[in-house]
């Protein structure tokens, strides 16, 4: 029997995922929690969790920390939407007031063969490490910079930079495809670099190393449905699969080898 | 007197501080320092707990120089530590705006906003590199906000009188964090850093009094992994969530640091935590966490509540004559701007009255109404847009239309672990970087200080540093299978074992809720004798409380974040008692730090320079027993000391 906590008026019937690793097999369970309007979306997990574990059951697991939409933590798929269905939110911004007293709401973690289930709402999402790994830096030792006035940037690419470099590393342009690529995370990254005088020199390289270890991870390609810029939390642009796509077709006939 | 004769200074806290000028100091020591030969550093290992912007910024330019780095993070990947959710800036003493900083002012306005807690020439220090992190970080391709002629832009922050603060949007920690992941990612993939996530450390392992490894439970797997080293680095973050409700990540928390602690490294001035004034009041008891909203908000918000006690009209329909812009009437000269604490504690003096707005009452107005009549909707969209949508999102209300809700949350913690100019702890062969250290912001931050301190840290003081200790001692080999590494893995193995067969009634999250309330009641914003005696009554019956009814299910050989929580917050529940006890000897009111007994009749803080104008750094004794007090005397030779005053 599951002891239930009152925070308000609003009920909530929710299917989420469990699933104990990357090889067993998983199944919605569902449960009912009492929310109110103001709770958000995490804070709703919190409470069914709470109910669980005083009730001797275990609490699901899921990926959060910092609640304010920037870590890239949280990685939940909400009636078929990553981050569910306010768009540029992440589930940590999603309030309650979205919904209405009575809804079914099931939640899954990120669907990707190269983001495999951990456990229940968690996926290794370490495939986005070792692609910035590749190339995704300037190669600059610390001390050795000169003064930053030295070199202007126009404020144009700076803040196109930016834009690119706003992206979080949560994976819901993965989880958003139907072909679960990664172009839309690797084109950020790789963008940021190179719109700005600092990413000219290891240009090649850097757009050589990053799409072959994306490829290398096992993500699909892209074929345009833009599914990754509607589910991103924060609007980055598929324009940078554009320049990505020229950035690396650039490094291969450069290529010297 | 210097330090080193002061008679009420504990030899046991021997500062190292080089003597000299001051503006010289610092590269002094640098070249007084014992260096490792770039061919030697190869054959030292050196383990970084933490991967926030002064573990990340310190494991990356220390594999540049060639020693073996080992990184360690809770997270699944290290550009997910809590430095990326810093939103403001980071201060530099370029002067780029020719509006007169220097060094010798950002050091000024640090030690004086830190109300004169802080050491000199630590802070002295801090000020002079800030102006080589920001080269250092444009060189990296950092996107700092642009004028239109291509150079950086800086603005005002935190109620500094000159314009020092470079920034990217509202997101600046997320973009240094990614420009030091980025440079941990190029030695990671040159094979210089061995990169370990979710990895959590829960023991320091010490051979014959001298740091040389760590315990970390591999949280996928449930393993313990013992790792050996010639030094060790904590980067490990602050303790807010001690409070439970803090700006703080979910996941931060006070456990390798008090680990350490338990094996030998002072915790200094734990009782100095800061209350930053605007954040999103709390709505109900499911509260997971405060957010913050910038404070370069209240360079154009005002702050104000109704004249009238219990007033339950709506903002909008009270005219202008009653309502109470407290802190323009207080502090004519700097009105919204005061710095974190006098904003906090103003708010919460006037919540006590019965004057505060909102559904709790525990919060006031930050009202752009004059703004956007002023400069029109759209420049303060340009300025605050992000905020506002933000804002929105939370509450479900419109900041354009009726003004915001805000009230302080515990945010920072200045205390921290011990270190002396060298960032070395108590513990030869422990060094403490970044929030984690008791660091240079003595009782008060100033904004845009944090991020500037981690990356000062990390990347510029701790490379020259670390050397005293790799060449300045001789370091026996140490292997995994020694006592000291079994010792402490069973210990921790143990601690885990007995969460688990608890057995109780009450979720670790209900404990941690009732720690959390106790530890704001009783050592919050405003602290008294009296209340803080009855609150370590609390805190220790809520701890025989936690040990017996705890709940933790799961298996422990798997993910299991019940027993993550269980074992940070017995950590925390252990720890709140030396916060308690330290804001307890501290008889005096400064910065964040206000006991009620002490301030002036118009309800300043009243220090007390000449019995505490000290560090009190504690030494962990026995279990259940009273930590010890030893004291590094702060002397200021170049900074007068002064009350702060901001009328």
């Amino acid at each position: 029997m599951i002891q239930k906590k009152n925070h308000g008026d609003l009920r909530i019937v929710l299917e989420v995922w469990r699933q104990n690793g990357p090889g067993a097999p998983g199944a919605f369970e569902e449960h009912e929690v009492m929310a109110n309007e103001h709770m958000s979306f995490l804070e709703l997990l919190d409470v069914l969790n709470e109910q669980l574990v005083e009730s001797g059951q275990e609490p699901f697991v899921f990926e959060h920390d910092c609640r304010e939409g920037i870590c890239g933590s949280c990685s939940m798929t909400i009636d078929g939407k990553p981050h569910g269905p306010r768009d540029r939110t992440t589930a940590c911004q999603l309030h309650m007031r979205e919904y209405r007293n009575g809804d079914r709401v099931r939640v899954e973690p990120w669907r990707a063969n190269a983001f495999p289930v951990v456990k229940d709402l968690m996926t290794d999402r370490s495939a986005f490490d070792r692609i910035q790994q590749a190339g995704g830096y300037v190669s600059i030792n610390t001390g050795s910079a000169p003064d930053a006035h030295a070199m202007p940037v126009n404020k144009e690419n700076a803040d196109m930079a930016f834009d690119a470099a706003a992206c979080i590393g949560c994976g819901a342009c993965v989880a958003a495809c139907p072909n679960a690529s990664a172009m839309l995370f690797t084109s950020a990254k790789l963008s940021q670099y190179t719109l700005l005088p600092q990413g000219q020199p290891e240009r090649d390289q850097r757009a050589l190393g990053m799409v072959e270890q994306m490829d290398a991870e096992g993500f699909g390609n892209c074929t345009n449905h833009y599914e990754c810029e509607a589910a991103c939390p924060k609007g980055i642009s598929v324009t940078n699969i554009a320049r990505m796509n020229r950035e690396y077709t650039r490094a291969t006939l450069r290529r010297r080898n | 007197m210097t330090i080193a004769d002061s008679q009420s200074s504990s030899p046991r806290l021997d500062s190292k501080v080089p003597g000299g000028p001051m503006d010289q100091r610092w590269s002094n020591h640098k070249f007084d320092l014992k260096l490792v030969n770039p061919s030697n550093r190869r054959k030292f290992d050196v383990i970084v707990v933490g991967t926030g912007l002064a573990g990340g910024s310190a494991a990356a330019t220390l594999a540049e120089m060639g020693y073996n780095v080992k990184s360690f993070c809770i997270h699944d990947s290290p550009r997910r530590a809590h430095s990326i959710a810093a939103q403001g800036g980071i201060n530099a003493a370029k002067n780029y705006k020719g509006d007169g900083d220097s060094v010798h002012r950002l050091f000024y306005d640090t030690v004086k906003g830190g109300d004169y807690r802080s050491r000199e020439s630590n802070v002295h220090r801090l000020a002079e590199v800030s102006v080589d992190i920001i080269d250092q970080c444009v060189a990296q391709g950092v996107p700092f906000a642009r004028e239109y002629g291509g150079l950086l832009d800086n603005r005002s922050f935190g109620g500094a009188q000159v314009s020092r603060t470079f920034y990217a949007r509202g997101q600046t920690g997320q973009q240094l964090l990614l420009g030091a992941y980025g440079a941990m990612n190029r030695m990671i993939h040159a094979g210089r850093i061995d990169s370990y996530t979710k990895r959590e450390m829960v023991d320091l392992v010490v051979v014959n009094g001298v740091a040389r490894g760590i315990i970390v439970r591999n949280l996928v797997t449930g393993e313990y992994e013992r790792h050996a080293a010639h030094a060790v680095l904590m980067c490990t973050g602050g303790y807010g969530n001690a409070f439970f409700l803090s700006t703080n990540a979910k996941n931060s928390n006070v456990t390798a640091a008090w680990r350490a602690h338990k094996r030998g490294a002072f915790f200094a001035n734990p009782c100095y935590t800061q209350i930053h004034p605007t954040c999103i009041p709390r709505s109900g008891d499911y509260q997971s966490k405060l957010t913050l909203m910038s404070e370069s908000l209240r360079n154009d918000g005002r702050v104000w509540v109704p004249e009238k006690e219990g007033d339950p009209r709506a903002p909008q329909d009270i005219p202008e004559s009653e309502r109470d812009y407290y802190l323009e009437r207080k502090y004519p000269s700097f009105g919204n701007l005061v710095p974190r604490d006098v904003a906090s504690r103003n708010a919460k003096t006037v919540c006590d009255e019965g004057r505060g707005v909102g559904p709790t009452g525990e919060a006031v107005y930050l009202d752009f109404g004059d703004a956007i009549r002023r400069d029109g909707k759209e420049t303060i969209a340009s300025r605050y847009g992000n905020l506002f949508e933000m804002y929105e999102r939370i509450t479900g209300d419109n900041p354009y239309e009726v003004p915001m809700r805000i009230f302080p949350a515990v945010h920072y913690t200045m205390g921290g672990l011990w270190v002396d100019y060298n960032l070395e702890s108590t513990i030869p062969g422990l060094f403490v970087l970044g929030e984690a250290n008791f660091s240079d912001h003595g009782a008060n931050r100033l904004g845009a200080s944090a991020l500037m301190q981690g990356l000062a840290d990390g990347y510029f003081v701790i490379p020259a540093t670390i050397a005293s200790h790799l060449a300045g001692r001789k370091l026996e080999a140490v292997s995994v299978n020694d006592d000291a590494f079994k010792e402490a893995e069973a210990k921790a193995r143990e601690r885990a074992d007995l969460l688990l067969a608890c057995n109780g009634n009450r979720s670790v999250d209900s404990l941690h809720r009732e720690l959390g309330n106790t530890v704001w009641n009783y050592c919050g914003m405003e602290r008294t004798a009296e209340g803080l005696q009855e609150g370590i009554l609390k805190v220790r019956e809520l701890r025989a409380e936690f040990w017996s009814n705890v709940k933790v299910n799961g298996d422990p050989n798997h993910v299991n974040q019940d027993l993550e929580k269980a074992g940070r917050v017995a950590d925390f529940m252990e720890f709140a008692e030396v916060m308690f006890n330290d804001a307890l000897v501290r008889d005096e009111s400064c910065g964040g730090h206000f006991r009620a007994e002490h301030q002036t009749e118009e309800g300043e803080a009243r220090r007390d320079d000449e019995n505490y104008a000290h560090v009190s750094a504690w030494e962990f004794t026995e279990e259940q027993k009273l930590p010890t007090e030893h004291r590094e005397q702060l002397t200021f030779e170049e900074v007068k000391l002064t009350t702060r005053s901001y009328k």
